[in-house]
């Protein structure tokens, strides 16, 4: 069960790392281009934790590289947010304040968790976390309260990617027995204190929170948008054509 | 000739070795500077434990300082050398000494201050970092994001070079 949410949380960085990466080089400035190669490398720091933290619990030989590169799309249990695509710059900003603002409240709580390597794991990511937000947040307010075609932007980005923000906060299965065995915090008060987030920036922004949308989900068991293929197709092509490689 | 006056545990001797190691992307400081360097042990039988923590969860210098530090032990006579990553306690800035600051600011990097109120609150009002050339505080913050996880990109309005600061993790 510990495994199972280990690799989610791995694959669920992975994957928005993997997202950011392919901005590199194609930042709309220098500074964004960088901030979001940074960001990538942070959250693929956070993966690395996780995955041989993962391999450890399995016991089964394998490593960190082999769960990120020989595992299926059905295997992979990140939500469907943070596989959809970077859009345009405005896509990717509200794609990560949507994250952010989950990865914060959740890296918070996870630090108090007794099974130590995850909450030290949380510790050193929470430190993290904690300036991303800040980053996407005055992203959303600069977009939503800039001109006419920013504003116009993000809208368009609210409606591409509202729905799959609830995903984030259903628990599974896995996530609820881990919950009422303490492990890890319960999610309704994280969504309490993200709402409250998110509707103060967008009020910062002059958007308006969306109301009663219909929440796509499936991610977190392994249901993906097509989306998730096409990743994991540029992700694994080297070690699937050219197994056990190295450089 | 730190340790002239009583007889040094090879611990010792080893932490003093290791003051030669420096962090790839910032040679001016030493792993010790940084608070990358946690602890030293010599085991029965002789193996040399290095235990070492990284600053950002993705820095890519880690490996690279993780090599450092089993060379230098090896061309210094040990034969047997580990190390190994620690992530708790997590890695501040606090870590960082005196020394390496001034090393910083000398070294054209402006050293992290600290923050006045939480760290992790959002709208927080920028903390006043001074230029390691002119040093005006007259400066003015470019990007959160630098060319490495541990800095940030300033400019200074006084003597207008941009400049590296090298940001406060809590």
């Amino acid at each position: 069960m510990l495994l199972d949410y280990t690799l989610q949380l791995a694959d669920t960085s992975l994957i928005l790392g993997h997202r950011l990466s392919e901005w590199c080089g194609h930042g709309p400035i220098l500074e964004q281009d960088l901030a979001m190669a940074n960001i990538a490398l942070d959250l693929l720091g956070e993966t690395r934790s996780l995955y041989q933290y993962a391999a450890e619990l399995e016991g089964q030989g394998r490593t960190e590289d082999d769960l990120a590169y020989l595992r299926d799309a059905v295997e992979y249990k990140n939500p469907l947010l943070v596989e959809q695509p970077n859009g345009d710059f405005a896509d990717t900003i509200l794609r990560q304040f949507l994250f952010d603002g989950f990865h914060f409240q959740l890296l918070q709580q996870l630090q108090q968790s007794p099974e130590q390597r995850l909450a030290a794991i949380a510790t050193k990511s929470f430190k993290e976390a904690s300036y991303h937000l800040k980053w996407s947040s005055e992203w959303v307010i600069r977009l939503g309260d800039g001109t006419e075609e920013s504003k116009r932007r993000i809208k368009k980005a609210i409606n591409n990617l509202w729905m799959y923000s609830g995903e984030l906060f259903m628990m599974t299965e896995t996530e609820k027995q881990l919950a009422q065995a303490g492990y890890i915090p319960e999610y309704a008060p994280l969504l309490q204190n993200w709402e409250a987030h998110v509707k103060k920036v967008f009020a910062e922004a002059t958007l308006e929170v969306p109301q009663n949308v219909f929440m796509h989900k499936g991610g977190k068991t392994g249901r993906h948008t097509e989306q998730l293929g096409y990743i994991l197709a540029e992700l694994q092509y080297l070690q699937r054509a050219h197994p056990g490689l190295e450089w | 000739m730190l340790f002239c006056t009583k007889e040094v545990t090879t611990e010792e001797k080893i932490w003093h070795l290791l003051e030669e190691v420096s962090d790839p992307e910032i040679p001016v400081l030493s792993i010790l500077d940084l608070g990358v360097l946690r602890k030293v042990q010599v085991q029965e039988g002789g193996r040399v434990q290095v235990t070492i923590t990284p600053t950002y969860s993705g820095c890519p210098a880690m490996n690279t300082i993780a090599a450092d530090v089993k060379l230098k032990l090896l061309s210094e006579g040990f034969k047997d050398v580990a190390v190994d990553l620690q992530l708790s306690p997590a890695w501040t800035t606090d870590w960082l000494s005196e020394e390496g600051k001034l090393k910083l600011e000398e070294y054209g990097i402006a050293p992290p201050v600290e923050p006045n109120g939480d760290i992790h609150a959002l709208f927080g009002r920028d903390t006043v970092v001074r230029c390691p050339l002119c040093k005006s505080e007259n400066t003015k913050l470019i990007s959160q994001f630098g060319s490495t996880s541990c800095k940030s990109l300033y400019q200074c309005h006084d003597c207008l070079e941009p400049f590296d600061y090298f940001k406060c993790l809590k």
